[in-house]
């Protein structure tokens, strides 16, 4: 912001931090629980449940991999919403692109299945897969784990991205292409550095959605385990502080990337 | 080959929804026209009273659920528009840094971020049982196990799915025409609605489809955080399949919510104006 | 422009929808067969041999469980593996009785493995469904000499899997009442507690429709197990009652522990191992079985149909039927154990343990939610036992309380 504008400079900076003390708070609401998790990771329970705190410990961190059924269900999980992601980032921008840029036939049959998707309650939609996978005799697994996580996180990968491209300006594509650009190259060089920001938003979304499911994944993931799935059966007896630990370092590499990612931007700006 | 193009961009997603959403979604229809049991199986008998039972029966679950969907929407976006614009305009280098803090609470799982939410709303726990040691509040205040809880959490769970898509329509509104703007309108707030809200309203729309659908049919806010008489259409649904085995009436009840959504998408689409508005947007 | 409102506030929507609905209707006709029954033909006397006759070990046993039933360790399952030269997968897969059910129903029903050879469900609705359905394998109980030996007789005799035909306990629990001894000030002893006015908004029930039942038809002075249509609607009434007083606070699931634990509610309906960790970790939580009854549930191992390793799954069961693994299970899960004998070997392992685990085995053998007395067991009772029909009347009548 150039300092020359008269008027209600002084004003406006002082709504900015204003808005920039709020966006923390609200990142401070969101992470609230995540304190009390990493909390009890550290505490030096006695019994099977951690819900109260008795005392400073770092045993779980020396213990974290004792639990292998654990461990094998995090990095299922992992490996899951990675693969999930990436597949539903490819597919979801690609429909978003149809969406967002063309007409075509049976666009609104598209857009009426895309809202089909999101509001399909998960118990139905994880119910529904697994009597389709179950006649058709697919193996449940890792494979169609993937496959429902992508179905469900189409929908906001494909509406986040034409949130975009709705408000992007046709004409650059048609400069490029008038200048003799491939389309190939148009989309690369002109089109998806535009679109990148919702690419990566809804990538974050469908990753989100993925790494914690639990409703459909119960349904179509035959004796695969996931995280989330391992915890809820531990839920019934106690929470050992190792899924503690796990859900600590998940979020701290989490944070190393955030603020990686910002020292990374401010050296190159 | 211009003209192929959106038909192969649409192509693996068509065949996806088709195998794994169409394909179930027809069978469900079926089966929410069939009546029988699980022991001695179903048989179709288009009987469409399973609907008018089913609606009859949960009114009140199913009116309740839109009530707090569209609360806890109403909310979101309250609270989640000044963050987005936030990082869209003013957060410089930091734009991808603060959308992550956003995010990474719901990297880890829904389990551990309940069970804390528990211990800090607990009655006597370390939030409020301060506060009433201090006499700041009635010993039998509680926050658990209310109306407020439950849409306080659909609000916390959906957040991002709101702030995101918001962010992504306003991150694309070049700074220079709010100046602009600035000095165009006599005050900040004439400037914001003439200007960056129109522009923004592809992002709400998206945001909005994008949390009160998926809130409305939540039923895991309901069954943690809720108390007597907090019962959603999710929990109901879930009851009548996974305990009674109520095939019929889970479908019904399914089918039923999906249409009042697309109604309640529907009217809120005509209420806002959005032919207008969104045209101008997509200049 | 937004597309998808264009789609939405175009008149070529409603033709589009029109469309599908068209689709639909063609998949319906297909569909219209309906959901196949799988209702069980009345086991024919000889249906043991049958299915027996000709099965061979096969060196191999697919464990399905719940998590934190077995020591961290394997023990029991790595001493099974010594003796037998059996080998095991054990795989901590059930949550939830009826999510499970919902789950391998349809993988059950066509007729395809689960790839378990043993699983574990709770006395219940939906073990009752998987035994009408024909989903459990009987059990030859000429290969369960341990079980024959060493089960406490009540296990033996359980009303919902007469003579043992597709079951073996695993281990038991009880369903009482517990209450945070730092806001109740009185002893509880009756499960008018429950319904006193003087703990409005401070009470807990459970959301299961058995287990609230059972609870409804205690406080009239119903046996559960005789129950009829009549008194499962005073039952009903009982509980709407206590529901529009707002003496409940919430239906639960299983977080009431950690509400009764914070003092959140301050008095709830309970299963006893719950309330046993929680007083080994020192919290102030105590657990009776009220003087008018309380209930007693299992959870059982049976073999699913489709098994690949059934010979293999039935050794595994009689073993862990042996007092010596019964009561190194039982340590663990801290439970009811179906082996009586495992009460004195932990004895005798006190007496050799010194300091903290010492402590620790004298709680256990001690607790009355671990080895129930007699008069104890004098006055539980199991779940109301339901036709398909009578479910369709039981469930609405306590759901409507328990979902309003």
């Amino acid at each position: 912001m150039s300092g020359e504008r008269p008027v209600g400079t002084r004003r406006a900076r002082a709504g900015d931090r204003l808005l920039h003390l709020y966006t923390w708070l609200i990142i401070i609401w969101l992470s609230s629980p995540i304190a009390v998790m990493i909390m009890f990771g550290f505490n030096d329970k006695q019994s099977k449940s951690n819900t109260t705190w008795q005392g400073f410990t770092l045993r779980w961190y020396a213990e974290l991999f004792e639990l292998s059924d654990l461990t094998t269900a995090l990095l299922n999980s992992l490996v899951i919403a990675l693969v999930s992601t990436a597949l539903t980032v490819v597919v979801g921008t690609m429909l978003g692109l149809a969406l967002g840029r063309h007409r075509f036939r049976g666009k609104s049959v598209t857009n009426f299945l895309i809202f089909a998707a999101i509001s399909t309650p998960e118990l139905v939609m994880g119910a529904s897969l697994l009597s389709l996978f179950v006649s058709g005799n697919v193996p449940r697994g890792a494979v169609t784990i993937v496959v429902a996580h992508v179905l469900f996180s189409l929908s906001f990968v494909v509406v986040t991205v034409r949130a975009r491209i709705v408000t992007l300006d046709p004409s650059l594509e048609e400069a490029a292409r008038d200048l003799g650009a491939t389309a190939w190259g148009t989309f690369r060089q002109v089109t998806l550095p535009a679109i990148m920001p919702g690419v990566l938003a809804g990538g974050m979304l469908a990753f989100a959605l993925s790494i914690d499911d639990y409703v459909v994944t119960s349904f179509v993931n035959g004796s695969t385990v996931t995280f989330p799935l391992w915890i809820v059966g531990a839920v019934k007896t106690g929470v050992p502080a190792q899924v503690n630990v796990m859900g600590t370092l998940i979020f701290g590499v989490g944070v190393l990337i955030a603020v990686g990612n910002a020292v990374a931007a401010r050296r190159r700006a | 080959m211009r003209r192929l193009t959106p038909y192969l961009l649409a192509l693996p997603s068509w065949m996806w929804l088709a195998i794994f959403l169409v394909v179930p979604m027809v069978a469900m229809a079926s089966v929410s026209l069939q009546t029988g049991n699980a022991i001695d199986g179903f048989a179709m008998t288009f009987s469409f009273s399973n609907y008018s039972d089913a609606i009859g029966r949960y009114s009140t679950q199913l009116a309740r659920s839109l009530l707090y969907g569209a609360l806890a929407t109403v909310a979101m976006l309250v609270i989640g528009y000044p963050v987005a614009y936030f990082i869209a305009f003013k957060a410089g280098a930091r734009k991808s840094m603060f959308l992550f803090l956003l995010l990474l609470p719901f990297f880890v799982s829904f389990v551990l971020r309940t069970i804390s939410w528990n211990f800090l709303l607990s009655d006597n726990g370390i939030l409020f049982g301060t506060l009433k040691d201090w006499g700041l509040l009635p010993d039998d205040f509680h926050v658990l196990a209310t109306t407020f809880a439950v849409v306080g959490g659909l609000t916390y769970n959906f957040l991002p799915f709101m702030i995101l898509p918001i962010y992504v329509a306003l991150e694309r509104v070049d700074p220079r025409v709010v100046e602009a703007a600035h000095d165009l309108y006599a005050t900040r707030a004439a400037a914001f609605r003439r200007v960056v809200l129109p522009l923004s309203l592809p992002g709400v729309f998206a945001g909005v489809l994008m949390t009160f659908v998926p809130a409305t049919a939540d039923p895991i806010n309901a069954a943690i955080l809720g108390g007597r008489s907090n019962t959603m259409i999710g929990n109901i649904i879930q009851t009548e399949y996974l305990t009674n085995l109520d095939y019929p009436t889970a479908s019904a009840l399914s089918f039923t919510l999906m249409a009042v959504l697309l109604v309640g998408i529907f009217v809120y689409a005509r209420a806002l104006g959005t032919e207008n508005v969104l045209e101008a947007a997509a200049r | 422009m937004n597309p998808l409102m264009r789609g939405m506030t175009q008149p070529r929507t409603r033709r589009d929808v029109f469309r599908i609905a068209g689709y639909s209707a063609a998949g319906l006709a297909l569909a219209a067969c309906g959901v196949q029954g799988q209702k069980a033909a009345p086991p024919k006397a000889d249906a043991v041999a049958d299915f027996w006759a000709g099965q061979k070990k096969n060196g191999k046993v697919v464990f399905a469980n719940w998590p934190e039933y077995m020591p961290e360790d394997k023990g029991p399952l790595e001493k099974f593996k010594q003796d037998t030269g059996i080998a095991y997968e054990y795989k901590e897969v059930i949550q939830e009785n009826a999510e499970f059910f919902g789950k391998v129903d349809p993988v059950l029903r066509a007729g395809q493995s689960l790839g378990y050879d043993i699983v574990v469900m709770t006395n219940g609705i939906q073990l009752q469904h998987m035994i009408e359905l024909g989903y459990a394998v009987p059990l030859d109980h000429s290969k369960l000499p341990n079980f024959q030996a060493n089960a406490g007789q009540k296990y033996k005799e359980r009303a919902y899997d007469p003579g043992s035909k597709y079951t073996v306990p695993y281990t038991s629990g009880v369903t009482g009442i517990a209450y945070n001894t730092e806001f109740v000030k009185e002893e509880i002893t009756s499960i008018e507690s429950l319904f006193d006015p003087k703990y409005k908004g401070r009470v807990g029930m459970m959301a299961d429709a058995q287990e609230i039942a059972n609870f409804g038809m205690f406080a009239l002075g119903i046996d559960p197990e005789k129950s009829t249509e009549a008194d499962w609607r005073k039952a009903g009434e009982k509980l709407k009652a206590q529901s529009d007083a707002g003496i409940v606070r919430k239906y639960y699931d299983q977080s009431y522990i950690d509400a009764v634990a914070k003092g959140d509610v301050w008095l709830t309906m309970a299963w006893s191992g719950d309330v046993f960790q929680r007083q080994l970790a020192g919290e102030p939580v105590r657990f009776v079985v009220p003087a008018e009854g309380g209930t007693i549930w299992t959870d059982n191992m049976l073999i699913p149909k489709g098994a690949a390793n059934p010979v293999d799954a039935l050794m595994l069961m009689d073993y862990l039927y042996q007092p010596a693994v019964a009561a190194e299970l039982d340590e663990f899960i801290q439970f009811v154990t179906p082996v009586p004998a495992v009460q004195d070997l932990l004895r005798e392992k006190a007496k050799a343990a010194k300091g903290e685990e010492k402590k620790t085995l004298d709680d256990m053998i001690a607790s009355a939610l671990m080895f129930p007395t007699e008069a104890d067991y004098a006055k539980l009772r199991s779940y109301t036992r339901l036709t398909t029909q009578q479910e369709q009347v039981f469930n609405p009548i306590f759901q409507s309380v328990t979902q309003a």
